[in-house]
């Protein structure tokens, strides 16, 4: 790796994503550094796995998207052809997704997915690249690896697919790999396997690791650094420890709220809860989306909020940053 | 899969005996059989002596037990016609009407996959419309009337190709392109939804942030899934194919077993109507049961349950 | 896109409704008798060509009979062809796909054993054995292609009747202690109509077609009838001659062919009978 640890890899800055009337990402700002995780937490439908996506530049064609800034490491994505993005994605940048059971072809075997990257991107015998294949198979804790190179998806379970998924994303060194609820579908002792596998890879290897979830309980194991996504926006951005310290923005604290933390949450005391749902929100919208389940609205929260940073920590929200009182309206 | 090949093949088996039976109960249609065999003016003597030289005489039971028993065995009598065993007739007409079959589904399959990739690659585009209203016309063109107009314009006007005949392979360019609109809509219908399908797949979206080329992710890890069932449509497409092969074979005077078929029905040869609707049926039948297990054998997912 | 939907649409309709215009009020429209022949007038061109006739605005054929009277006793042929055998397969094809939809186990089996061994059967080959034995008539045409063509509606209306009979206001009727027949009648036909119309279009079109070649190979209606596919058969003799002999009667069965399809694709976008391909 060229760069060291905690030089910006990522930055997105105003990314806007609408799909026809409905706004899913009204300008999120996101810095990723080497060798980090960063985990981009928030309810279902807040943006952030499109957020992932368009990082990517694997949106679907019906979706519009827009930034001032999406560089990666020093090249501008936003002005790169399909064809230049293709030689970047599998080889500098990879992705893993939600849906280990489908997100494989079923028409070819592991070995065979798992050796096309590496050919696409770095040439070689396909023998070389199927070394490679069983080499990381290994490493992401495969049993009998040889073996797997020739089987059929269908053939492995939901923790092994992902497993290959892992390994077939690593296999040209990425510098980043983004990983969108890559537990979310499987059973929860396999979850904790394939996290701790993450974990360790992103260690080992020096991965910018981008972590797509709504698990605060992954989060405060795993991230170096958290943005905090609502309806389209990251609210809230900070490294872990000052997140889950000194949480900021009332959306954060309600989200914290809700998470039972042992030897916090008294078992005589309800767990918190934020009533009401995710706003859908058009594109015309303005101020804050969470003003109309926050506890501590006014009615400047409809006018455009600016982003208060404090260092490293910033928040979108017209609090200051030790306010006190309830999170969310009451249910 | 075991069990599978056993219960498809036993199905095959059992219509191609209903069809037998049919076949023989077509032919039993018109009545006596040995007055239109002896023609409008043979005296009773004459038709007496052709019941009872072609067993006409036996109870019906017994001809058919006897002809489905000969049938099975490939033996199908003397054709009235040609005068001449029609497994032989059979055995000289076939390779045109295969061929015939082969050109038709290949020319069908090189135009309706890559239109049908192209119009799921531009869904609801123009693109797609325009592929849309060639697989109507194509659906609505009279295939007879289709191999005139090609007779007229590339026969006459261009002189490039022989109107009738069989001698090389330029007599089976018109005929085959014929034959392969009969098959082109269905088969670029099916390749459309398919590509759709796959396109929208998540092992799509997987192929994509690989970074492979975008030749790569719709010829081999799209078109590999979506082809699928168009390789067994395919055979079974072929199946209709043949049995529709009579028109053209008729009209370029191609003498396959659709011209046969042609002939011995318009001279009342009962003994290979027979034995061409039989051959059609079975070749149909063995057709769909191919498609059925290279189905199966192409599926890895079916292949080992 | 859904402009060019409903000009197809518009456009099949308005092909049906004059073709079917043409089949009722035949004798007010042809402007001669369509069986007179005039053989001093024979192959006389139609009006686009040098040397027309203008009494004759589509020409005379080989025996000097009026091509366009021809024509429009022949719209007569296809559309009662078409529709007959449409009913004749429909409520063949219906019964036996709604007993297998709506009984299942082994009665759908024997039903999916009928229907597999008709697709085996060589449709026009069998056709053509049938006319040939019994005898061409317009009744003999229309009863062996009724009498084929169902197999189509049977496959339709088993896997249509299968999904209504899962949904959740039959099962309700079912738990009601509705009887068999009332379910059958109220519940499960309303429900399947519309998939069942888009298929009636599509075997008129395929009835028509298949009159048409029955009748092109000299065993569907007889002459002198005017049938479509018949006066082709007719023309080709002179078609290196006079090519417009095949246009004439060739385009007018393409379009009717074309506008019944684009009829029924309109119909399947309007009903969303997506099981009917």
């Amino acid at each position: 790796m060229s760069a060291a640890r905690g030089t910006a890899l990522l930055q997105v800055r105003n990314l806007r994503i609408s799909f026809g009337s409905l706004a899913a990402v009204r300008g999120a700002d996101l810095t990723i550094y080497r060798g980090e995780t960063h985990c981009v937490v928030g309810e279902s439908g807040c943006g952030k796995s499109v957020t992932a996506l368009a990082v990517m530049g694997l949106l679907a064609r019906n979706a519009v998207r827009e930034a001032d800034r999406l560089v990666f490491d020093g090249q501008d994505l936003l002005r790169l052809s399909e064809s230049q993005l293709s030689r970047l994605r599998g080889d500098r940048m990879a992705m893993i997704f939600q849906e280990p059971m489908t997100s494989l072809n079923p028409a070819y075997t592991v070995g065979s997915q798992m050796a096309e990257v590496y050919r696409r991107h770095r040439g070689g015998s396909r023998a070389e690249a199927l070394d490679r294949a069983e080499d990381l198979l290994a490493k992401c804790r495969v049993t009998s690896p040889r073996l797997r190179l020739g089987q059929y998806p269908h053939q492995l379970s939901g923790g092994l697919r992902q497993r290959v998924m892992i390994a077939m994303a690593l296999m040209c060194d990425p510098e980043l790999l983004v990983a969108d609820e890559p537990t979310t579908a499987l059973d929860v002792t396999v979850q904790a396997q394939i996290l701790r596998l993450l974990m360790d890879l992103q260690r080992d290897l020096g991965l910018a690791l981008m972590l797509i979830t709504h698990d605060l309980g992954v989060v405060a194991r795993m991230a170096h650094r958290v943005s905090v996504m609502y309806a389209g926006e990251v609210v809230e951005s900070a490294p872990a420890e000052h997140l889950f310290g000194n949480p900021t923005h009332p959306y954060t604290r309600g989200l914290l709220a809700c998470v039972p933390v042992p030897g916090k949450v008294r078992r005589d005391q309800p767990l918190g809860a934020i009533p009401g749902v995710v706003p859908r929100i058009g594109p015309r919208f303005e101020g804050c989306a969470f003003r109309d389940r926050c506890g501590q609205a006014r009615p400047d929260c409809a006018r455009t909020v600016a982003w208060q940073a404090n260092g490293e920590h910033g928040y979108r929200c017209v609090l200051p940053p030790d306010w006190t009182g309830p999170a969310s309206l009451a249910a | 899969m075991l069990l599978f090949l056993f219960r498809r093949t036993a199905l095959a088996v059992l219509v191609a005996l209903t069809v037998l039976t049919f076949a023989f109960v077509l032919t039993r249609l018109a009545g006596d059989l040995a007055i239109v065999i002896a023609g409008p003016e043979a005296r009773a003597e004459d038709v007496e002596a052709i019941r009872r030289a072609y067993g006409l005489d036996r109870p019906v039971v017994i001809q058919f037990f006897d002809w489905a028993w000969r049938a099975a065995t490939g033996d199908f009598g003397e054709s009235f016609f040609f005068r001449e065993r029609v497994s032989t007739l059979i055995r000289q007409r076939l390779p045109v009407t295969l061929t015939l079959g082969v050109v038709g589904i290949g020319i069908a399959l090189v135009v309706a996959i890559p239109l049908g990739i192209l119009a799921a690659l531009h869904e609801n585009t123009w693109i797609d419309r325009a592929v849309g209203l060639v697989a109507m016309v194509g659906q609505a063109l009279p295939s007879f009337w289709l191999a005139l107009l090609l007779m007229l314009f590339f026969g006459l006007q261009l002189g490039w190709l022989p109107i009738s005949g069989t001698g090389s392979w330029e007599h089976y360019v018109m005929p085959g392109i014929v034959l392969s609109f009969s098959a082109i809509p269905a088969l670029m219908r099916l390749t459309r939804a398919g590509m759709i399908d796959a396109m929208s797949s998540d092992y799509i979206r997987t192929a994509r942030a690989k970074g492979l080329s975008r030749s790569s992710i719709v010829l081999k890890h799209a078109l590999r899934n979506a082809a699928m069932p168009v390789v067994s449509i395919s055979a079974v497409q072929l199946g209709f194919m043949l049995g529709g092969s009579i028109v053209i074979e008729t009209v370029f005077a191609l003498h396959g077993i659709g011209f046969l078929a042609w002939e011995s029905i318009s001279k009342n040869d009962f003994p290979t109507v027979q034995a061409v609707v039989l051959l059609f049926a079975v070749i149909y039948i063995v057709l769909t049961l191919i498609a059925d297990v290279a189905n199966a054998v192409l599926d890895p997912r079916l292949r080992a349950s | 896109m859904r402009a060019l939907r409903n000009a197809g649409l518009a456009f099949g309709a308005l092909v049906v409704g004059s073709v079917l215009f043409c089949a009722v009020f035949a004798e007010l429209l042809m402007p001669h008798d369509p069986f007179a022949q005039d053989l001093t007038r024979r192959l006389l061109p139609p009006f686009w060509l040098e040397g027309h006739d203008p009494a004759h605005l589509l020409g005379t054929d080989q025996l000097g009979r009026d091509y366009l009277s021809r024509l429009i006793l022949g719209a007569r042929i296809s559309m009662l062809i078409g529709i007959t055998a449409v009913i004749v397969s429909g409520v063949i094809g219906i019964t036996i796909g709604v007993v297998g939809g709506f009984f299942g186990g082994r009665v759908d089996d024997v039903v999916m054993f009928i229907i597999t061994t008709r697709l085996a059967i060589p449709l026009i080959l069998v056709a053509l054995a049938v006319v040939s034995l019994i005898g061409s008539s317009l009744t003999v045409v229309v009863l062996t292609l009724g009498l084929l063509l169902w197999d189509r509606f049977a496959v339709v209306a088993r896997t249509t009747t299968m999904q209504v009979r899962t949904l959740d206001y039959v099962s309700a009727a079912w738990a009601a202690g509705c009887s068999r027949a009332w379910i059958l009648g109220r519940e499960v036909l309303p429900n399947i109509l519309s998939p069942l119309a888009v298929v009636a279009t599509l075997e008129m079109a395929l009835a028509i077609l298949l009159e048409a070649v029955l009748s092109f190979l000299g065993l569907g209606v007889p002459p002198p009838l005017p049938s479509w596919g018949l006066m082709i058969s007719e023309g080709k003799e002179y078609m290196f001659f006079d090519p417009w002999v095949i246009f004439v009667p060739g385009i007018t069965l393409f379009v009717l062919v074309m506008g019944i399809n684009l009829l029924g694709d309109g119909l399947r976008d309007m009903v969303g009978a997506s099981q009917v391909r």
